[in-house]
Protein backbone atom coordinates (compact mmCIF):
# COMPACT_ATOMS: atom_id res chain seq x y z
CA UNK A 1 0.00 0.00 0.00
CA UNK A 2 1.47 3.30 -1.02
CA UNK A 3 0.32 6.79 -0.38
CA UNK A 4 0.65 9.16 -3.28
CA UNK A 5 1.28 12.63 -1.94
CA UNK A 6 1.36 16.22 -3.16
CA UNK A 7 4.83 16.46 -4.70
CA UNK A 8 7.21 19.36 -4.29
CA UNK A 9 7.65 20.87 -7.72
CA UNK A 10 10.55 23.07 -6.84
CA UNK A 11 12.36 24.90 -4.09
CA UNK A 12 9.70 27.55 -4.09
CA UNK A 13 6.59 25.42 -3.73
CA UNK A 14 4.73 25.02 -0.45
CA UNK A 15 1.32 23.90 -1.62
CA UNK A 16 -0.70 23.23 -4.72
CA UNK A 17 -4.33 23.16 -5.66
CA UNK A 18 -5.69 19.87 -6.97
CA UNK A 19 -7.72 20.74 -10.06
CA UNK A 20 -8.12 17.50 -11.94
CA UNK A 21 -7.93 13.75 -11.44
CA UNK A 22 -6.99 11.75 -14.53
CA UNK A 23 -7.48 8.40 -12.81
CA UNK A 24 -10.19 6.89 -10.72
CA UNK A 25 -10.37 4.09 -8.16
CA UNK A 26 -9.76 0.77 -9.83
CA UNK A 27 -7.46 2.14 -12.51
CA UNK A 28 -4.07 0.53 -12.98
CA UNK A 29 -1.17 2.96 -13.04
CA UNK A 30 2.46 2.56 -13.93
CA UNK A 31 5.50 4.61 -13.13
CA UNK A 32 5.46 7.90 -15.01
CA UNK A 33 1.69 8.00 -15.69
CA UNK A 34 0.12 11.42 -15.38
CA UNK A 35 -2.57 11.02 -12.74
CA UNK A 36 -3.58 14.52 -11.73
CA UNK A 37 -3.23 18.20 -12.55
CA UNK A 38 -2.14 20.59 -9.85
CA UNK A 39 -2.34 24.35 -10.10
CA UNK A 40 0.85 25.93 -8.79
CA UNK A 41 2.31 29.39 -8.84
CA UNK A 42 4.04 28.31 -12.04
CA UNK A 43 0.83 27.32 -13.76
CA UNK A 44 -0.93 24.00 -14.17
CA UNK A 45 1.44 21.07 -13.86
CA UNK A 46 0.69 17.48 -14.81
CA UNK A 47 1.56 15.25 -11.87
CA UNK A 48 3.16 11.89 -12.55
CA UNK A 49 3.09 8.92 -10.24
CA UNK A 50 6.24 7.03 -9.34
CA UNK A 51 4.96 3.66 -8.34
CA UNK A 52 2.99 1.03 -10.14
CA UNK A 53 -0.23 -0.45 -8.86
CA UNK A 54 -3.94 0.01 -8.66
CA UNK A 55 -5.63 3.18 -7.50
CA UNK A 56 -7.51 2.17 -4.41
CA UNK A 57 -8.93 5.52 -3.42
CA UNK A 58 -8.66 9.20 -4.18
CA UNK A 59 -8.10 10.88 -0.85
CA UNK A 60 -8.21 14.55 -1.76
CA UNK A 61 -11.03 16.57 -3.21
CA UNK A 62 -10.80 18.67 -6.31
CA UNK A 63 -10.36 22.33 -5.51
CA UNK A 64 -8.42 21.69 -2.31
CA UNK A 65 -5.20 23.55 -1.75
CA UNK A 66 -2.89 21.02 -0.15
CA UNK A 67 0.56 21.33 1.38
CA UNK A 68 3.48 19.42 -0.10
CA UNK A 69 3.35 15.91 1.36
CA UNK A 70 -0.42 15.78 1.86
CA UNK A 71 -1.93 12.43 0.83
CA UNK A 72 -3.68 12.52 -2.53
CA UNK A 73 -4.42 8.89 -3.27
CA UNK A 74 -3.87 5.36 -2.01
CA UNK A 75 -2.14 2.97 -4.36
CA UNK A 76 -2.16 -0.80 -3.94
CA UNK A 77 0.99 -2.39 -5.30
CA UNK A 78 0.68 -5.41 -7.59
CA UNK A 79 0.18 -8.58 -5.52
CA UNK A 80 -0.79 -6.69 -2.40
CA UNK A 81 -4.02 -7.62 -0.70
CA UNK A 82 -5.12 -4.17 0.28
CA UNK A 83 -6.77 -5.10 3.53
CA UNK A 84 -6.73 -1.58 4.84
CA UNK A 85 -10.03 0.20 4.48
CA UNK A 86 -9.91 3.29 2.33
CA UNK A 87 -11.46 6.47 3.63
CA UNK A 88 -15.23 6.43 3.23
CA UNK A 89 -16.60 7.55 -0.05
CA UNK A 90 -20.02 8.05 -1.48
CA UNK A 91 -19.82 5.64 -4.38
CA UNK A 92 -18.53 2.10 -3.92
CA UNK A 93 -16.09 1.20 -6.67
CA UNK A 94 -17.45 -0.78 -9.53
CA UNK A 95 -21.02 -0.76 -8.30
CA UNK A 96 -22.44 1.37 -11.01
CA UNK A 97 -21.07 2.02 -14.45
CA UNK A 98 -18.00 4.17 -13.90
CA UNK A 99 -17.90 7.51 -15.68
CA UNK A 100 -16.21 7.47 -19.08
CA UNK A 101 -12.53 8.42 -19.18
CA UNK A 102 -12.68 12.05 -20.38
CA UNK A 103 -14.76 13.07 -17.39
CA UNK A 104 -12.95 13.14 -14.08
CA UNK A 105 -14.42 11.20 -11.19
CA UNK A 106 -17.21 13.31 -9.88
CA UNK A 107 -17.33 12.09 -6.31
CA UNK A 108 -14.56 13.54 -4.25
CA UNK A 109 -13.37 11.40 -1.40
CA UNK A 110 -14.81 12.37 1.93
CA UNK A 111 -12.86 15.11 3.65
CA UNK A 112 -11.67 12.75 6.41
CA UNK A 113 -9.22 14.51 8.75
CA UNK A 114 -7.62 16.68 6.12
CA UNK A 115 -8.78 20.26 6.12
CA UNK A 116 -11.07 20.35 3.16
CA UNK A 117 -12.71 23.69 2.77
CA UNK A 118 -13.61 22.97 -0.82
CA UNK A 119 -15.25 19.60 -0.32
CA UNK A 120 -18.75 20.87 -0.01
CA UNK A 121 -21.37 18.13 -0.19
CA UNK A 122 -23.32 19.67 -3.04
CA UNK A 123 -21.09 20.49 -6.00
CA UNK A 124 -23.67 21.99 -8.24
CA UNK A 125 -22.49 25.41 -9.09
CA UNK A 126 -19.20 24.05 -10.32
CA UNK A 127 -17.21 25.86 -7.67
CA UNK A 128 -17.48 28.54 -5.09
CA UNK A 129 -16.25 31.95 -6.13
CA UNK A 130 -12.54 32.07 -6.79
CA UNK A 131 -12.09 28.31 -6.79
CA UNK A 132 -11.11 26.19 -9.72
CA UNK A 133 -13.95 23.80 -10.40
CA UNK A 134 -13.84 20.19 -11.49
CA UNK A 135 -13.49 20.08 -15.24
CA UNK A 136 -12.46 17.63 -17.92
CA UNK A 137 -9.08 18.18 -19.62
CA UNK A 138 -10.77 19.08 -22.90
CA UNK A 139 -12.94 21.62 -21.12
CA UNK A 140 -9.97 23.17 -19.35
CA UNK A 141 -8.01 23.47 -22.55
CA UNK A 142 -10.87 24.99 -24.50
CA UNK A 143 -11.65 27.42 -21.70
CA UNK A 144 -8.03 28.52 -21.65
CA UNK A 145 -8.03 28.98 -25.40
CA UNK A 146 -11.15 31.10 -25.21
CA UNK A 147 -10.01 33.03 -22.16
CA UNK A 148 -12.97 31.77 -20.13
CA UNK A 149 -12.87 31.57 -16.36
CA UNK A 150 -14.04 28.07 -15.44
CA UNK A 151 -15.38 29.22 -12.10
CA UNK A 152 -18.04 31.24 -13.90
CA UNK A 153 -19.50 28.15 -15.57
CA UNK A 154 -22.02 25.62 -14.36
CA UNK A 155 -21.05 22.08 -15.19
CA UNK A 156 -23.41 19.54 -16.68
CA UNK A 157 -21.11 16.55 -16.21
CA UNK A 158 -21.27 14.05 -13.36
CA UNK A 159 -21.28 15.81 -10.02
CA UNK A 160 -21.35 19.21 -11.68
CA UNK A 161 -18.00 18.77 -13.45
CA UNK A 162 -17.55 21.07 -16.41
CA UNK A 163 -17.30 19.25 -19.71
CA UNK A 164 -16.32 20.53 -23.13
CA UNK A 165 -19.93 21.08 -24.14
CA UNK A 166 -20.41 23.52 -21.26
CA UNK A 167 -17.46 25.58 -22.41
CA UNK A 168 -18.65 25.49 -26.01
CA UNK A 169 -22.08 26.66 -24.91
CA UNK A 170 -20.55 29.49 -22.93
CA UNK A 171 -18.25 30.60 -25.74
CA UNK A 172 -21.13 30.50 -28.20
CA UNK A 173 -22.94 32.81 -25.84
CA UNK A 174 -20.09 35.17 -25.35
CA UNK A 175 -18.46 35.19 -28.74
CA UNK A 176 -20.33 37.72 -30.84
CA UNK A 177 -18.99 41.10 -29.93
CA UNK A 178 -15.47 40.25 -28.94
CA UNK A 179 -15.32 43.43 -26.87
CA UNK A 180 -17.37 41.60 -24.27
CA UNK A 181 -14.96 38.67 -24.11
CA UNK A 182 -12.52 38.78 -21.24
CA UNK A 183 -8.93 39.44 -22.28
CA UNK A 184 -7.04 36.32 -23.25
CA UNK A 185 -5.27 34.87 -20.25
CA UNK A 186 -2.48 32.47 -19.92
CA UNK A 187 -3.80 29.13 -18.76
CA UNK A 188 -4.15 29.18 -15.01
CA UNK A 189 -1.22 31.48 -14.64
CA UNK A 190 -1.25 34.15 -12.00
CA UNK A 191 1.73 36.33 -12.79
CA UNK A 192 1.90 38.02 -9.42
CA UNK A 193 1.90 34.60 -7.75
CA UNK A 194 4.65 33.48 -10.11
CA UNK A 195 6.63 36.60 -9.28
CA UNK A 196 6.33 35.74 -5.59
CA UNK A 197 7.49 32.19 -6.26
CA UNK A 198 10.48 33.40 -8.27
CA UNK A 199 11.29 35.96 -5.58
CA UNK A 200 11.18 33.31 -2.86
CA UNK A 201 13.40 30.88 -4.75
CA UNK A 202 15.91 33.51 -5.85
CA UNK A 203 16.07 35.11 -2.39
CA UNK A 204 16.77 31.70 -0.92
CA UNK A 205 19.41 31.07 -3.57
CA UNK A 206 21.17 34.36 -2.91
CA UNK A 207 20.92 33.83 0.86
CA UNK A 208 22.22 30.27 0.93
CA UNK A 209 24.42 29.81 -2.10
CA UNK A 210 27.80 31.53 -2.20
CA UNK A 211 27.79 32.22 -5.92
CA UNK A 212 30.89 32.83 -7.96
CA UNK A 213 30.83 33.96 -11.58
CA UNK A 214 33.00 33.43 -14.63
CA UNK A 215 32.59 34.85 -18.11
CA UNK A 216 34.13 33.77 -21.39
CA UNK A 217 33.83 34.86 -25.04
CA UNK A 218 33.54 31.98 -27.47
CA UNK A 219 34.25 32.22 -31.19
CA UNK A 220 31.04 30.90 -32.67
CA UNK A 221 31.93 31.19 -36.34
CA UNK A 222 32.38 27.45 -36.91
CA UNK A 223 29.11 26.62 -35.15
CA UNK A 224 27.30 29.40 -36.94
CA UNK A 225 28.54 28.35 -40.39
CA UNK A 226 27.77 24.71 -39.71
CA UNK A 227 24.26 25.58 -38.53
CA UNK A 228 23.50 27.68 -41.61
CA UNK A 229 24.75 24.93 -43.93
CA UNK A 230 22.82 22.26 -42.05
CA UNK A 231 19.57 24.20 -42.00
CA UNK A 232 19.80 25.22 -45.65
CA UNK A 233 18.89 21.70 -46.78
CA UNK A 234 16.24 21.09 -44.18
CA UNK A 235 12.51 21.70 -44.08
CA UNK A 236 11.36 23.93 -41.21
CA UNK A 237 10.33 21.03 -39.00
CA UNK A 238 13.85 19.63 -39.00
CA UNK A 239 15.82 22.86 -38.57
CA UNK A 240 18.05 23.43 -35.59
CA UNK A 241 18.53 26.53 -33.47
CA UNK A 242 21.83 27.61 -31.97
CA UNK A 243 20.14 27.12 -28.58
CA UNK A 244 20.17 23.35 -29.13
CA UNK A 245 23.94 23.43 -29.74
CA UNK A 246 24.37 25.44 -26.54
CA UNK A 247 22.34 23.00 -24.45
CA UNK A 248 24.18 20.01 -25.90
CA UNK A 249 27.60 21.55 -25.36
CA UNK A 250 26.70 22.53 -21.79
CA UNK A 251 25.33 19.04 -21.08
CA UNK A 252 28.46 17.32 -22.41
CA UNK A 253 30.67 19.69 -20.42
CA UNK A 254 28.62 19.16 -17.24
CA UNK A 255 28.92 15.43 -17.76
CA UNK A 256 32.69 15.84 -17.72
CA UNK A 257 32.99 18.46 -14.96
CA UNK A 258 30.79 16.77 -12.38
CA UNK A 259 30.96 19.56 -9.80
CA UNK A 260 28.56 21.56 -11.97
CA UNK A 261 25.93 18.87 -12.23
CA UNK A 262 23.74 17.64 -9.37
CA UNK A 263 21.92 18.74 -6.25
CA UNK A 264 23.11 20.30 -3.01
CA UNK A 265 20.88 19.21 -0.16
CA UNK A 266 21.25 18.70 3.59
CA UNK A 267 24.73 20.12 3.65
CA UNK A 268 26.17 17.87 0.97
CA UNK A 269 26.53 17.80 -2.79
CA UNK A 270 25.38 14.76 -4.71
CA UNK A 271 26.70 14.73 -8.26
CA UNK A 272 24.35 13.33 -10.86
CA UNK A 273 25.44 10.68 -13.35
CA UNK A 274 23.04 11.96 -15.97
CA UNK A 275 22.66 15.55 -17.08
CA UNK A 276 19.05 16.67 -16.88
CA UNK A 277 19.32 20.07 -18.45
CA UNK A 278 16.85 22.63 -17.15
CA UNK A 279 16.11 24.87 -20.09
CA UNK A 280 15.02 28.34 -19.05
CA UNK A 281 11.93 29.39 -20.96
CA UNK A 282 10.84 33.00 -20.58
CA UNK A 283 7.09 33.15 -20.39
CA UNK A 284 5.42 35.77 -22.47
CA UNK A 285 4.24 38.60 -20.29
CA UNK A 286 6.70 37.81 -17.52
CA UNK A 287 8.01 35.01 -15.40
CA UNK A 288 9.99 31.96 -16.39
CA UNK A 289 10.18 28.24 -15.95
CA UNK A 290 13.12 25.89 -16.41
CA UNK A 291 11.74 22.44 -17.17
CA UNK A 292 14.36 19.73 -17.57
CA UNK A 293 15.30 17.62 -20.56
CA UNK A 294 16.43 14.28 -19.18
CA UNK A 295 19.74 12.73 -20.19
CA UNK A 296 20.53 15.68 -22.43
CA UNK A 297 24.15 14.53 -22.71
CA UNK A 298 23.05 11.40 -24.60
CA UNK A 299 20.60 13.01 -27.02
CA UNK A 300 21.46 13.76 -30.62
CA UNK A 301 21.10 17.39 -31.65
CA UNK A 302 17.95 16.51 -33.56
CA UNK A 303 16.40 14.76 -30.57
CA UNK A 304 17.42 17.58 -28.26
CA UNK A 305 15.95 20.17 -30.60
CA UNK A 306 12.72 18.21 -30.77
CA UNK A 307 12.57 18.06 -26.97
CA UNK A 308 13.20 21.79 -26.70
CA UNK A 309 10.47 22.61 -29.22
CA UNK A 310 8.04 20.44 -27.35
CA UNK A 311 9.02 22.00 -24.02
CA UNK A 312 8.49 25.55 -25.24
CA UNK A 313 5.11 24.66 -26.76
CA UNK A 314 3.98 23.04 -23.52
CA UNK A 315 5.36 25.84 -21.36
CA UNK A 316 3.26 28.25 -23.41
CA UNK A 317 0.08 26.23 -23.04
CA UNK A 318 0.64 25.24 -19.43
CA UNK A 319 1.12 21.49 -19.80
CA UNK A 320 4.47 20.80 -18.19
CA UNK A 321 4.97 17.66 -16.14
CA UNK A 322 5.93 17.40 -12.51
CA UNK A 323 9.17 15.49 -13.12
CA UNK A 324 10.28 18.15 -15.57
CA UNK A 325 9.96 20.75 -12.86
CA UNK A 326 12.18 18.94 -10.38
CA UNK A 327 14.63 16.78 -12.32
CA UNK A 328 16.96 19.50 -13.51
CA UNK A 329 20.61 19.03 -12.47
CA UNK A 330 21.90 22.22 -14.10
CA UNK A 331 20.16 25.15 -15.78
CA UNK A 332 20.98 26.46 -19.25
CA UNK A 333 19.68 29.88 -20.14
CA UNK A 334 20.00 31.11 -23.68
CA UNK A 335 19.06 34.71 -24.41
CA UNK A 336 18.22 34.00 -28.03
CA UNK A 337 18.61 36.22 -31.06
CA UNK A 338 17.13 39.41 -29.65
CA UNK A 339 18.78 39.71 -26.28
CA UNK A 340 21.88 41.27 -24.84
CA UNK A 341 25.54 40.25 -24.76
CA UNK A 342 25.60 38.49 -21.41
CA UNK A 343 23.67 37.57 -18.31
CA UNK A 344 24.86 36.74 -14.82
CA UNK A 345 22.38 34.20 -13.50
CA UNK A 346 21.06 33.14 -10.13
CA UNK A 347 21.36 29.43 -9.39
CA UNK A 348 18.09 27.52 -9.01
CA UNK A 349 18.35 25.48 -5.80
CA UNK A 350 19.08 22.66 -5.18
CA UNK A 351 21.16 22.89 -8.35
CA UNK A 352 24.71 24.20 -8.14
CA UNK A 353 25.29 25.88 -11.49
CA UNK A 354 23.59 27.98 -14.11
CA UNK A 355 25.17 28.67 -17.46
CA UNK A 356 23.91 31.60 -19.51
CA UNK A 357 24.56 32.16 -23.21
CA UNK A 358 24.20 35.74 -24.42
CA UNK A 359 22.94 36.79 -27.82
CA UNK A 360 25.53 35.89 -30.46
CA UNK A 361 27.00 38.98 -32.13
CA UNK A 362 29.47 39.96 -34.75
CA UNK A 363 32.67 41.20 -33.13
CA UNK A 364 36.30 41.74 -34.02
CA UNK A 365 38.61 38.94 -32.91
CA UNK A 366 42.21 38.14 -33.51
CA UNK A 367 42.42 35.14 -35.85
CA UNK A 368 45.96 33.87 -36.47
CA UNK A 369 47.37 37.25 -35.54
CA UNK A 370 45.03 39.24 -37.78
CA UNK A 371 41.87 41.09 -36.79
CA UNK A 372 38.73 39.57 -38.22
CA UNK A 373 34.97 39.93 -37.77
CA UNK A 374 33.64 36.79 -36.17
CA UNK A 375 30.40 35.55 -34.68
CA UNK A 376 30.95 35.59 -30.91
CA UNK A 377 28.93 34.58 -27.88
CA UNK A 378 29.60 35.42 -24.24
CA UNK A 379 28.92 32.54 -21.89
CA UNK A 380 28.61 33.20 -18.18
CA UNK A 381 28.69 30.65 -15.41
CA UNK A 382 27.17 31.12 -11.96
CA UNK A 383 28.34 28.30 -9.72
CA UNK A 384 28.17 27.27 -6.06
CA UNK A 385 31.36 27.86 -4.07
CA UNK A 386 30.34 25.18 -1.56
CA UNK A 387 30.86 22.65 -4.33
CA UNK A 388 33.48 24.01 -6.68
CA UNK A 389 35.88 26.86 -7.23
CA UNK A 390 36.93 29.07 -10.10
CA UNK A 391 39.40 26.61 -11.55
CA UNK A 392 36.75 23.94 -11.94
CA UNK A 393 34.33 26.51 -13.34
CA UNK A 394 36.92 27.66 -15.88
CA UNK A 395 37.45 24.07 -16.95
CA UNK A 396 33.72 23.76 -17.54
CA UNK A 397 33.53 26.88 -19.72
CA UNK A 398 36.68 25.93 -21.62
CA UNK A 399 35.12 22.55 -22.37
CA UNK A 400 32.00 24.24 -23.78
CA UNK A 401 34.27 26.39 -25.96
CA UNK A 402 36.13 23.36 -27.27
CA UNK A 403 32.89 21.49 -28.01
CA UNK A 404 31.40 24.41 -29.93
CA UNK A 405 34.45 24.50 -32.24
CA UNK A 406 33.34 21.11 -33.57
CA UNK A 407 29.58 21.44 -33.98
CA UNK A 408 29.38 18.45 -36.29
CA UNK A 409 30.49 16.24 -33.41
CA UNK A 410 27.89 17.49 -30.95
CA UNK B 1 -7.15 32.91 -50.99
CA UNK B 2 -7.34 36.63 -50.27
CA UNK B 3 -4.74 38.43 -48.19
CA UNK B 4 -7.28 38.83 -45.40
CA UNK B 5 -7.89 35.09 -45.37
CA UNK B 6 -4.17 34.45 -45.31
CA UNK B 7 -3.73 36.92 -42.47
CA UNK B 8 -6.54 35.30 -40.47
CA UNK B 9 -4.97 31.86 -40.96
CA UNK B 10 -1.58 33.24 -40.01
CA UNK B 11 -2.96 34.72 -36.79
CA UNK B 12 -4.68 31.44 -36.02
CA UNK B 13 -1.29 29.72 -36.12
CA UNK B 14 0.25 32.46 -33.96
CA UNK B 15 -2.50 31.87 -31.42
CA UNK B 16 -1.81 28.14 -31.46
CA UNK B 17 1.81 28.77 -30.54
CA UNK B 18 1.06 31.46 -27.96
CA UNK B 19 -2.46 30.81 -26.69
CA UNK B 20 -2.55 34.09 -24.81
CA UNK B 21 -2.28 36.13 -28.01
CA UNK B 22 -5.79 36.97 -29.13
CA UNK B 23 -5.79 37.51 -32.91
CA UNK B 24 -8.25 40.38 -32.40
CA UNK B 25 -5.65 42.24 -30.36
CA UNK B 26 -2.83 41.99 -32.89
CA UNK B 27 -2.20 45.00 -35.13
CA UNK B 28 -1.21 44.56 -38.77
CA UNK B 29 2.24 45.96 -38.14
CA UNK B 30 2.91 44.36 -34.75
CA UNK B 31 6.29 42.69 -34.90
CA UNK B 32 6.12 39.09 -33.68
CA UNK B 33 9.42 39.25 -31.86
CA UNK B 34 9.76 42.92 -30.89
CA UNK B 35 6.14 43.66 -30.01
CA UNK B 36 4.59 40.27 -29.24
CA UNK B 37 7.72 38.83 -27.64
CA UNK B 38 7.81 35.54 -29.50
CA UNK B 39 11.24 33.96 -29.22
CA UNK B 40 13.25 32.20 -31.90
CA UNK B 41 11.80 28.81 -30.94
CA UNK B 42 8.27 30.18 -31.31
CA UNK B 43 9.16 31.64 -34.71
CA UNK B 44 10.56 28.31 -35.89
CA UNK B 45 7.45 26.52 -34.64
CA UNK B 46 5.35 29.09 -36.51
CA UNK B 47 7.33 28.64 -39.73
CA UNK B 48 6.86 24.88 -39.39
CA UNK B 49 3.11 25.32 -38.91
CA UNK B 50 2.83 27.71 -41.86
CA UNK B 51 4.81 25.32 -44.05
CA UNK B 52 2.27 22.59 -43.31
CA UNK B 53 -0.78 24.80 -43.61
CA UNK B 54 0.10 26.51 -46.86
CA UNK B 55 2.43 23.92 -48.37
CA UNK B 56 5.27 26.44 -48.68
CA UNK B 57 8.89 26.47 -47.57
CA UNK B 58 10.16 29.51 -45.71
CA UNK B 59 13.97 29.43 -45.66
CA UNK B 60 15.83 30.74 -42.63
CA UNK B 61 17.05 33.70 -44.65
CA UNK B 62 13.48 34.86 -45.33
CA UNK B 63 12.18 34.83 -41.76
CA UNK B 64 11.74 38.61 -41.87
CA UNK B 65 9.04 38.02 -44.48
CA UNK B 66 6.66 36.87 -41.77
CA UNK B 67 7.72 39.38 -39.13
CA UNK B 68 4.32 41.09 -38.97
CA UNK B 69 0.79 40.00 -39.98
CA UNK B 70 0.80 42.52 -42.84
CA UNK B 71 4.16 41.43 -44.22
CA UNK B 72 3.27 37.76 -43.73
CA UNK B 73 0.07 38.13 -45.74
CA UNK B 74 2.06 39.63 -48.61
CA UNK B 75 4.92 37.16 -48.32
CA UNK B 76 2.69 34.08 -48.21
CA UNK B 77 0.47 35.38 -51.04
CA UNK B 78 3.64 35.77 -53.12
CA UNK B 79 4.72 32.20 -52.33
CA UNK B 80 1.31 30.85 -53.26
CA UNK B 81 1.59 32.62 -56.57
Amino acid sequence: MGVFTMPSLGADMESGKLVEWLVQPGDTVKRGDVVAVVETQKGAIEIEIFEAGEVRSLDAALGETLPVGAPLATIVKPGEDAPEPAPPRTTPPGSAAPPEPPTPPATPAAPAEAPAPAAAPARHPAAAAGEIPAASPAARRLAAEKGLDLSTLVGSGPGGAIVRADVEAATGRDRPGSAATPPARKQGLDLSAMREAIAAAMARSKREIPHYYLGHDIDLQAASDWLAATNADRPAERRLLMGALFVKAAALAANKVKAMNGHYADGAFAASDAVHAGVAVALRGGGLVAPAIRDAQTLSLDALMEAMRDLVMRARSGRLRSSEMTDGTITVSSLGEKGVDSMTGVIYPPQVALVAFGTPRSAPRAVQGEPALREVVTVTLAADHRVSDGRRGAQFLAEIDTLLQHPEAL
Amino acid sequence: MTRDEIKAAFLEEVNRIAPDIDPADVGDDDHLQDDLELDSMDILNLITALAKRFGIEIPDSETEGIATPASAAGYIAGKLG
